[in-house]
């Protein structure tokens, strides 16, 4: 669905020249007040979007450190309803705050009420990464009428075909999965990325982000030009980890997305 | 309604169930796995390789045996067992291997993943990876890689690599999870066989299609008998393969009553259990949607059986299917009950069954009560209980 006007998100992640940044955060990692703390120190950084991911039992697209943050989460007693608290305390900085989450906690949750409360929250759109355009009906829906973005994924397995059907089911940007594989720190980007993000750019006119494995400068500068913006995940989440909040990591990264300040 | 119309997926879908909950990665490799399996489906070339294997390599057709002494202890009914512990490598598991193994080679995959709960998965998938050449990895959770130990020394025999996985439950949740990201890092080289009818589809109907054997074959064996069918068919049920593998044949005869048998652990009360269909809600697990074991935030919740084979929160989509629509009942044995027939079974019967169908042996007593003498059942026998002797003690 293509909205007639930009959206925020959309707005937000669009790259004039230089390349934007996406931060990724595990919402209760280690705990709730941490998670928003961290949250809104990043805010502050210049990145373009924060992703807050929903802790799940079973991240079938995590590598180990986001599934360790997410075992940690839960362990911690975060909750969807603590989750979208994390969000609006976030989300209440001015950033716009994407959620990502699996399928099973918002069919749980009940989709209508998720949309609706996130929408409340503050939030610009929603990932749901095992959540395919074959089956996001009727979630996406819920989503769509509460003025949620939904945000889908390109595969570098995706065929060409499928890229602009899945663009189409996209609002805010489109997702490229940059690796075949689950997230994590990676020390050289895929072969085959740029082809991949110029098939795509040719197919929407949205934003298009790119993530998973993307974690050092030296990536971002080689994406600069290919893309709207990068999405880094594991490489914070481990920050936080070690008890860090990631926010010199990511004014690193920031400069060399040529938007750093 | 006919066979066709009650099982035949539509859109990938068992009525509201199933579906293909997975990343985008994994969707152009079920696609092609669809349009490989339907091809190789209906190719007589394959079916005659697939018979044949089946045959010398599987040792079909499993016999149908009365079990005369058991059936006598229960009050005089007759208990027939479909014995699928006598196929090679001690359970119903390789129906689908041989099968599953055949399609990756027409499909020019070579290396092969696994999960396993009992590990007769495992080995089944193993067994084939040593027959035709290929590259196998094994994910079991560290809690089975101790409980079914002998299993674990029986896959790397045959040239299998076992990864331990730590992660969550340390069961077959968490060994399938791990699994399935496998797949997400490998797909354009891998072929993974899933060991029951879960996961997205086309894998609960791929893997139904293999294991319908067990139910054809069981259904003539059985009219062989006396020209009549019975009146109760029993499986026990952890992902569902044995169960659906037996039912599909009856489905059509309304007459016949079909139960399935799942995990009740400590007790459905005590919350240690494994039975999603009795207990659970609908969710998505492992790709599909069907009857889950989760919290009210949709977190999948930890199991236990006393059966590794059983000790899963998720079931196949078919089933949810076939207990919405009401054509199978679904109740749970417990623990200590499976024990206990498992114990009967061996000794009256000399056939040492798996801990899985245990928990459908004890069923069938509770159908014999109930039926009077002169009852008929068929238990599907999934497989043999040497795997499970450091978890029965000596008495
Ligand atoms: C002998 C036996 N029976 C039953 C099962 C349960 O699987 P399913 O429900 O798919 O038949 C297993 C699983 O390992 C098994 O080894």
């Amino acid at each position: 669905m293509v909205a007639e006007t930009s959206s925020r998100l959309e707005n937000a992640v669009r790259a004039h020249g230089d390349l934007k940044l996406i931060a990724y955060i595990m919402a209760g990692h280690p705990s709730k007040k941490r998670s928003i703390e961290v949250g809104k120190r990043l805010a502050g950084t210049g990145i373009a979007a924060l992703e807050i991911g929903i802790p799940h039992s079973d991240p079938l697209a995590d590598g180990p450190i986001i599934q360790r943050a997410g075992q940690k989460a839960l362990a911690a007693g975060t909750t969807v309803a603590g989750a979208l608290e994390v969000a609006e305390a976030v989300a209440r900085e001015g950033i716009p705050v994407v959620l990502m989450t699996y399928i099973n906690p918002v069919l749980a949750y009940d989709p209508r009420k998720f949309a609706a409360e996130a929408a409340q929250a503050g939030v610009a759109g929603v990932i749901v990464p095992d959540l395919p355009i074959e089956e996001a009906e009727p979630v996406a829906g819920w989503l769509r009428s509460a003025s949620l973005d939904t945000v889908f994924m390109v595969a570098p397995t995706t065929p060409p075909d499928r890229i602009a059907t899945i663009a189409s089911h996209s609002s805010g940007f489109v997702y490229c999965v940059t690796v075949t594989g689950i997230t994590g720190v990676r020390r050289d980007l895929p072969e085959g990325i740029a082809e991949l993000l110029a098939e795509v750019r040719k197919r929407t006119t949205l934003p298009v982000a790119a993530g998973f494995g993307i974690s050092r400068q030296d990536h971002l500068k080689a994406l600069r030009g290919k893309l709207d913006a990068a999405a880094v995940g594991s490489a914070i989440v481990d920050e936080i980890d070690r008890a860090g909040d990631g926010v010199s990591l990511v004014r690193e990264l920031l400069k060399a997305c040529g938007t750093g300040r | 309604m006919s066979r066709a119309a009650l099982t035949h997926p539509v859109d990938g879908r068992f009525g509201a169930f199933g579906g293909q909950y997975v990343p985008e990665t994994l969707m152009s490799a079920l696609k092609e796995l669809e349009d490989m399996w339907h091809e190789a489906k209906a190719d007589p070339q394959f079916q005659l390789e697939l018979a044949g294997h089946r045959r010398a390599f599987i040792g079909r057709p499993t016999p149908l045996y009365a079990a005369t002494r058991l059936g006598e202890q229960y009050g005089g009914t007759h208990i027939h067992f479909k014995r699928e512990d006598l196929c090679h490598t001690g359970a119903h598991k390789l129906n689908n291997a041989v099968g599953q193994a055949l399609l990756a080679v027409r499909m020019g995959k070579k290396r092969i993943i696994a999960e396993t709960g009992a590990g007769q998965h495992g080995v089944a998938t193993a067994t084939v990876c040593a027959r035709f050449g290929l590259e196998c990895t094994v994910y079991m959770g560290s809690e089975d890689m101790q409980r079914q130990s002998m299993n674990v020394r029986r896959m790397k025999l045959l040239g299998a690599k076992v990864v331990e996985v730590t992660s969550g439950t340390r069961t077959l949740k968490d060994a399938t999870t791990e699994a399935i990201r496998d797949w997400v890092s490998n797909v354009r080289t891998t072929h993974y066989i899933i060991g029951s009818v879960v996961g997205p589809h086309p894998y609960p109907e791929m893997v139904r299609d293999l294991q319908r054997v067990i139910g054809d074959e069981a259904r003539e064996q059985y009219l062989s008998l006396d020209g009549k069918l019975p009146d109760v068919v029993v499986a026990c049920v952890g992902g569902g393969s044995n169960a659906i593998g037996i039912f599909t044949a009856f489905l059509d005869d309304r007459d016949v009553q079909l139960v399935g048998v799942e995990a009740a652990g400590k007790g459905i009360r005590t919350g240690e259990h494994a039975a999603s269909l009795v207990g659970g809600r609908p969710g998505v697990l492992h790709g599909s949607y069907s009857y889950v074991l989760q919290d009210g935030d949709g977190q999948i919740l930890p199991t236990h059986s006393i059966s590794a084979g059983l000790d899963y929160p998720g079931v196949g989509p078919e089933h949810a299917f076939l207990r919405d629509i009401e054509r199978v009942e679904y109740v749970a044995v417990t623990d200590k009950d499976a024990l206990a027939a498992f114990r009967l079974c061996t000794r009256l019967e000399g056939i040492m069954p798996a801990l899985e169908p245990s928990h459908a042996i004890h069923h069938a007593g509770v159908i014999a009560k109930e039926l009077g003498p002169g009852g008929r059942i068929l238990v599907c026998l999934s497989g043999r209980g040497d795997k499970d002797m450091d978890s029965v003690d000596g008495g």
